[in-house]
């Protein structure tokens, strides 16, 4: 293409970015540090041990008031995943309770856990956490990786574009956890909210849930804040995304499919155009 | 009809019964093609492809998708997950509107620059409006159907500018929504619409190539064939060169579908719509970010929506709007000029329309969507008289044979041997 031509597909490619550079929701929220997550770029995989203690961090701690419906115990055992065998499933499947029924006395029953169960909320609607929690609603985790971002501004989603960098949402959720603060002086904040950096209007209704060393690693990794954070952020990423291994490495086959074609294809072309001009 | 010379008996048959086979050798074989069409004539062939793709992928998505308020965003979220492959059905449906909307405002803003839209070119170009209306339309009750918390409240937003209907308003938003707000009735019509548009859409496709086809082609030089040297045949050499330009195309679409699938899109909707929560911005998908921005630009409800209408409805008169005698910009010097200061606009437009309506940018949309209708008001119907056009070949087999002038738009293949 000549010079020209690629400005206009450079200028193309920043007015996407430009319609991307939005304003996320934003008080005086801080914007988050980008992580280095194994996930990002086009060769992007998911860090078993790490999925696997950010479940260990979930299901200790976060678990308590929020909810993870969509996944299923059975996607823990699958690739692209934690990747449990079948046997670690099936324990940590039996260790919920999941209500079932009508039986066919038309009661409704608890039994244990199968792998094909999804993971069961802490309250049984969202009127009833509400209750729990003073008003509040703590959302499930299924897609929050997805569902939050921040302002990245006019450059920086252009950059985005090129270094394919999609980790936002747990930037923000690394971000959040480890972002409590004492509030500033001269504000009084009332029963039930906390004082976050991160979060938009920076009062959450969340205490902070992390502290250094409440969940133990058996792996040796350091038993910190800043460590938790990140694991539950990747285990999160990887439950609004399971596929996103594979999506990858579909991709990278798919993209050498269409070099080689319109290689092929370029030189057709030359040829039959070759008399006519 | 046609030179088409059918050796099998059964064919020869059928073909004298019902003449299709010597029809498509007509239309796409043996049909006539300038021989200096540039790659900016490769995106309509492009915009038959992606109309395809999304049809075949949304009847797929249909078949495990909820249109219930209820179920609608885990529906979605089943596919996501459950369905094999279904990751890549929905994102290749989801970022192929997105790409179908960039291969069709280049395809608008090629014909705006080669004049494609002048006698007898203009039913052709209306047509291609048509279609452009069908698409926004098809395109935001598409966004809806995830039901996440953009999906609620574009479609709260958008549906209530008809309230600005003098006397009926409100009594047609009620109609709109089949009730008192957007809810479970708006999502199943607006996925029986979303479902149906696109028929419709390909109804008008082949209208508008049924009438590309009557009149021929407009080219980068603007002037009408004249003999038989000015064309080639459509296959191979039309064929092989959109082919190519094809495979590029699905190239950049594939980047976005498989490395960075939700970058066209907003996180809100990612949270499952909720009436009783407003998110803190309420943005469009960036295709209708323009039109958009000329909504907001203007002061009054009412002149916001006739505006944006305005907007694209403009376009229908470009025809006669245009006064001038030569098709192509590349022998319009003053054109030529007026020609990117509306694609800057129009970007400007689309800038603002994600940006807060406040402060600056307020009166920063409010000049584009003045500049936006004087270049098609004033401007385009007395350059005609101002402009004083270059020279233009005597044919196109000359342009393409005897070297070229600069043109911004590059017609590379032409000129290759």
């Amino acid at each position: 293409m000549t010079v020209r031509g690629s400005a206009i597909l450079v200028a193309a490619v920043a007015a996407l970015a430009l319609s991307q550079a939005a304003p996320a929701p934003a008080a005086e929220a801080a914007k988050p540090d980008r992580q280095s997550w194994s996930f990002q770029g086009p060769f992007g995989h998911y860090d078993r041990a790490q999925l696997q203690r950010g479940l260990k961090v979930y299901r200790e701690v976060c678990q308590a008031c929020h909810g993870l419906k969509l996944v299923a115990f059975r996607n823990l055992a699958e690739t692209g995943g934690p990747e449990f065998s079948e046997g670690q499933v099936k324990t940590i499947a039996s260790e919920y309770k999941i209500q079932d029924g009508p039986n066919d006395k038309g009661e409704m029953f608890e039994r244990d856990g199968r792998p094909s169960d999804r993971f069961p909320s802490p309250d049984a609607n969202e009127q009833a956490a509400r209750a729990r929690f003073n008003g509040s609603y703590p959302p499930d985790l299924s897609v929050i990786a997805k569902a939050r971002s921040y302002e990245v501004g006019l450059p920086g989603a252009l950059a985005d574009f090129f270094r394919q960098y999609q980790e936002h949402g747990p930037d923000y959720l690394q971000a959040l956890l480890t972002g409590y603060q004492e509030p500033p002086a001269g504000v009084t904040l009332p029963d039930g909210q906390y004082w976050n950096k991160y979060f938009p209007g920076n009062r959450i209704a969340m205490s902070q849930p992390l502290q250094d060393g409440q969940v133990s690693y058996t792996d040796g990794t350091p038993e910190k804040l800043d460590q938790y954070a990140r694991d539950v952020s990747a285990f999160l990423m990887w439950a609004a995304e399971p596929h996103l291994e594979q999506r990858k490495r579909i991709g990278f086959q798919v993209m050498i499919f269409l070099i080689i074609f319109a290689g092929l294809m370029y030189f057709t072309k030359k040829k039959v155009w070759a008399d006519a001009h | 009809m046609s030179e088409l010379n059918l050796k099998n008996p059964v064919l020869r048959w059928f073909e004298a019964r019902l003449p299709i086979m010597s029809f498509m050798h007509h239309s796409f074989v043996t049909y006539p093609t300038p021989r200096n069409l540039n790659y900016w004539w490769t995106f309509g062939g492009i915009l038959t492809v992606m109309l395809i793709i999304q049809i075949i992928t949304g009847i797929v998505l249909v078949m495990h998708y909820t249109p219930t308020t209820a179920d609608a965003f885990n529906s979605v979220e089943h596919i996501m997950r459950d369905v094999n492959y279904g990751w890549l059905i929905r994102y290749v449906h989801s970022n192929g509107a997105s790409m179908f909307f960039i291969a069709v405002y280049i395809h608008i803003f090629r014909g705006l620059y080669y004049g494609s839209y002048k006698d007898p070119r203009e039913v052709l170009w209306i047509l291609g409006v048509i279609i452009l209306l069908l698409m926004m339309a098809t395109a935001f009750m598409g966004y809806v159907l995830p039901w996440g918390q953009m999906s609620f409240w574009g479609a709260t937003v958008i549906t209530n500018l008809f309230s600005a209907i003098p006397g009926v308003g409100q009594a047609v938003v009620t109609w709109l929504w089949g009730g008192y707000s957007v809810d479970n009735p708006t999502l199943q019509r607006f996925f029986a619409l979303h479902y149906l548009l696109p028929f419709v859409i390909f109804g008008v496709v082949i209208l508008h190539i049924w009438a590309l086809h009557h009149v021929g082609q407009n080219n980068p030089t603007g002037i009408d064939v004249k003999s038989n040297k000015d064309t080639v045949p459509f296959t191979p050499y039309a064929a092989t060169k959109d082919n190519f330009a094809l495979i590029l195309f699905l190239m950049f679409f594939a980047y976005f579908v498989f490395y960075i699938p939700n970058y066209l899109g907003h996180a809100d909707n990612y949270i499952p719509a909720n009436p009783l929560q407003t998110p803190v911005h309420i943005v469009p998908e960036w295709y209708l970010l323009p039109f958009y921005a000329i909504l907001r630009a203007i002061p009054s409800k009412l002149g916001g929506v006739v505006a944006m209408f305005a907007s694209i409805l403009v376009l229908v008169f470009v025809p006669w709007l245009d006064t001038s005698k030569v098709r192509s910009a590349r022998y319009r010097p003053m054109y030529k000029q007026f020609f990117w200061i509306l694609v800057i606009c129009c970007i400007g437009l689309g800038y603002l329309g994600a940006k807060p309506a406040e402060g600056v940018y307020v009166i920063a949309a409010r000049i584009l969507t003045f500049y936006y209708f004087l270049h098609f008001l004033v401007i385009l119907p007395l350059l005609g008289y101002l402009e004083k056009p270059k020279n233009v070949p005597p044919s196109i087999a000359d342009s393409v044979l005897k070297g070229r002038e600069s043109d911004p738009m590059p017609a590379r293949a032409g000129a290759r041997r």
